[in-house]
């Protein structure tokens, strides 16, 4: 692999700086530890000011508002973004997951219609994949839409929907067809969430915040023209979004991994162990060069997954491995620093004692999720199992 | 890669599992033949200067090498003569002394080793205790690659870097038999030894990079083939009635071989570039890809020999023999607890890393 700069890539590199240099606001920080329904305004500010600049979406084609950057651009970006300490975007699902779905399967007008908005941020998009009974073996969802008069009339729930309170518009997958086999009668449906009928609920999690919701349909009518793909093909389509979703979602994750690895070896050098610095632990330096050690390799593995999306246009299945990966390295990276901190890393952002605001709290009750959400480990598992190493299906 | 894709059918033409058996049943698992073979590809000089006969690739180009040369578990003195030596040489050596001791390993007329660990078991140049006074060298090193067919031997001494032609007066070569079979070591010692200076252990470093990096590519290729290997066994061997690959006990330990193989990959990879670029993050890298291809290698193959359940436990079955390499890989140049020492002196003690510069 050569990761020399082309002449092109330097240049993209020294404009992005530039640009981030005099754009990313300065008091990131003061908005970076509020609850993420106070800092969405926030963020969307900062997506929209990208989307100016023409730094939103930067791998989608240039005729959709994107700049057709490569992948290496890509890595670029990501790698400014964190040295710019750039806060994250607002519509991270829009913009990793659905907006690449609608540019692979979604018609003309489609395009034109959805996906300058989803750049700039105007409309905030979600995901309707899970339901409660349908969440690993997602095929086997029960949420249906009945074509009536040019639209289809939706009913029932998913579940786990991450910004749904805050979404305008939602990818959702419905069964059209009850009678055919479970894979061949499914249909990917965008809908608008203010269509009467979709009730937002809010869902707690086990950090205590709501980051994600329960959505109910009861005859919410979708414009047939909404749908994406061909009607009962929407397996092949939703695959196309989760395989988007585990590829290269991790590209932004990274960024995050870093630095919470920086923070933490910066508080190695006062955080005391033994009687010294935690960073003079020789038990530590282990465990924190380990982790190290795993977020560079994640970033490593990153970029090879990108050379072979650049290959073949989606990523493959091997994405799966980036999903396994980051998930339970950052549940042992939050390990890690519960350790390092000892008994001031149970403590919230309300204690007068916690450290960074509570973070490192939250962060090791929001770990477990990691191997949960975009497909448990186990299915991360099944996949690399039967797709890429071509085993018998288990189950 | 074109390079990648020869050495694999070269590797599979030449040295097939039947040789591997064959050779490591031998005293020093070395073949004229084979030698001269891979001198005829350009292996034997693929990153030295062409001044000495060497053909000039990079160091990106030799970590695809030993990637191969560990899938099909080579035995022999590749490693030690022209990675390790070889890429000493390269770095401490002056220019006539490349002319006479580098270029004829370029060419695979003559093959040396380095000398380094003693009884302290440190890689760490500094603690070496065997030194040279008035040209003479007098002390014990231990796990030396190759040594019994080596036409010189590299010293690590307190006092610099220094060559004894293998049959020199005062030296005693011993076998010190091993778990790795392919890769035979040795204890030597020295009475008194004439021995030349080379340089200085300053300057050791770069070249220990390089063959760290480039065994931690090794390791990743023997941790494919036993993957492959694994897999194939998951998908023909079957139990209730059902290829055993199809229970997720079994498969999901497959998938784990994949990720920690491909894991390895990436971090050998990138090692190799950084080196070939002098990256400021160079040595950084060399440790992340050794430290984790040292627990990856060992992981892998006990999951691969589980997977096989009586058969993996056979001398019949080729998976020991990389579970043996592995173990022996896995200590050479500083095992994973060496290297991620050496991540926290690199990365923590540095004081280069903040949270303002993630």
């Amino acid at each position: 692999m050569d990761l020399n700069l082309t002449a092109e890539e330097l240049k993209f590199r020294d404009e992005l700086r530039a640009w981030l240099k005099g754009n990313v606001p300065k008091d990131w920080d003061n908005w970076r530890e509020e609850s993420l329904e106070a800092r969405f305004g926030y963020l969307k500010r900062w997506q929209r000011k990208l989307y100016e600049g023409g730094w939103a979406g930067i791998s989608w084609p240039k005729e959709y508002g994107g700049r057709g950057a490569s992948l290496m651009q890509q890595v670029i970006f990501w790698e400014e973004m964190a040295l710019a300490e750039a806060p994250p975007l607002a519509n991270v699902l829009g913009l990793g997951i659905i907006g690449p779905t609608i540019i692979a399967f979604g018609t003309e007008a489609q395009k034109k219609r959805y996906l300058s908005k989803i750049l700039s941020a105007e409309e905030i998009w979600c995901q309707g994949f899970s339901e409660p009974n349908a969440g690993s073996d997602l095929a086997s969802l029960q949420t249906e839409a009945r074509l009536e008069d040019g639209h289809y009339v939706m009913n029932g729930q998913k579940v786990w929907t991450s910004y749904g309170w805050a979404a305008d518009w939602c990818e959702v997958v419905v069964r059209t067809d009850p009678n055919a086999p479970q894979h061949k009668g499914l249909t990917v449906l965008l809908l608008d969430m203010k269509t009467p009928g979709v009730e937002v609920r809010p869902l707690r999690q086990m950090t205590g915040e709501t980051e994600f919701n329960e959505v109910f349909f009861r005859d919410v009518r979708v414009p047939a023209e909404n749908v994406v793909g061909q009607v009962n093909d929407g397996w092949k389509v939703a695959i196309g979004t989760l395989m988007h979703e585990r590829g290269t979602f991790g590209a932004g994750l990274q960024i995050i991994y870093k630095r919470n690895m920086n923070r933490l070896i910066e508080l190695s050098r006062t955080r005391k162990r033994n009687g010294r610095p935690a960073a003079q632990d020789p038990l530590m330096r282990q465990k924190l060069a380990q982790c190290y050690a795993e977020i560079e390799i994640m970033r490593l593995n990153q970029m090879r997954a990108f050379s072979r999306v650049s290959a073949t246009g989606v990523p493959g299945p091997e994405g799966s491995i980036q999903k396994l990966f980051w998930s339970e390295l950052n549940q042992r990276f939050q390990q890690v620093a519960q350790e390092l901190l000892g008994p001031f890393g149970q403590l919230e952002a309300a204690s007068p004692y916690t450290i960074d605001n509570g973070t490192w709290a939250y962060g090791y009750l929001r770990s477990r999720g990691n191997t949960i959400e975009a497909g448990t480990s186990e299915i991360q598992r099944n996949i690399i199992g039967h797709f890429v190493l071509g085993l018998p299906r288990s189950y | 890669m074109l390079l990648k894709d020869n050495a694999r059918k070269f590797f599979a033409g030449e040295c097939p599992m039947g040789e591997v058996r064959r050779l490591m049943e031998t005293d020093t698992a070395y073949d004229a033949a084979l030698w001269s073979k891979m001198a005829e590809q350009g292996y034997t000089g693929i990153i030295f200067p062409e001044e000495y006969g060497g053909v000039g690739l990079g160091k990106v180009e030799l970590v695809l090498l030993m990637e191969e040369a560990g899938r099909a578990l080579l035995p022999g003195p590749f490693f030690s003569s022209v990675v390790l030596a070889g890429a000493v040489l390269d770095a401490v050596a002056s220019s006539g002394q490349k002319k006479k001791y580098l270029a004829p390993i370029c060419r695979g007329e003559a093959r040396s080793t380095v000398a380094m660990l003693e009884a302290s078991a440190s890689w760490n140049p500094a603690d070496a205790q065997v030194s040279v006074a008035g040209g003479k060298l007098t002390g014990e090193k231990l796990f030396v690659l190759d040594a019994a067919g080596a036409d010189s031997i590299i010293v690590v001494a307190h006092n610099g870097v220094f060559i004894a032609a293998a049959k020199a007066a005062g030296i005693t070569i011993k076998a010190m038999p091993g778990m790795d079979l392919t890769r035979k070591l040795y204890s030597v010692e020295f009475n008194n030894t004439s021995a030349e200076k080379l340089g200085e252990t300053t300057a050791l470093a770069k070249a220990l990079d390089i063959a760290t990096a480039t065994l931690a590519a090794e390791m990743a290729g023997g941790m494919q083939r036993t993957l492959d290997i694994t897999v194939e066994y998951a998908k023909t061997r079957k139990q209730f009635g059902k290829p055993i690959g199809m229970f997720q006990a079994v498969q999901h330990q497959c998938a784990d071989m994949y990720l920690e193989t491909e894991s390895s990959r990436s971090a050998a990879y990138y090692a190799g570039w950084a080196l070939e670029e002098n990256a400021p993050d160079a040595a950084i890298a060399v440790s992340v890809a050794k430290m984790y291809a040292s627990d990856a290698c060992r992981t892998v193959g006990n999951r691969g020999i589980q997977i096989h359940g009586g058969m993996g436990f056979t001398w019949e079955n080729d998976l020991h023999l990389y579970y043996r390499r592995a173990k022996a890989s896995e200590t050479m140049l500083g095992d994973a607890s060496f290297h991620r020492e050496r991540i926290a002196r690199l990365v923590i003690d540095a004081g280069a890393v903040s949270a303002k510069s993630a």
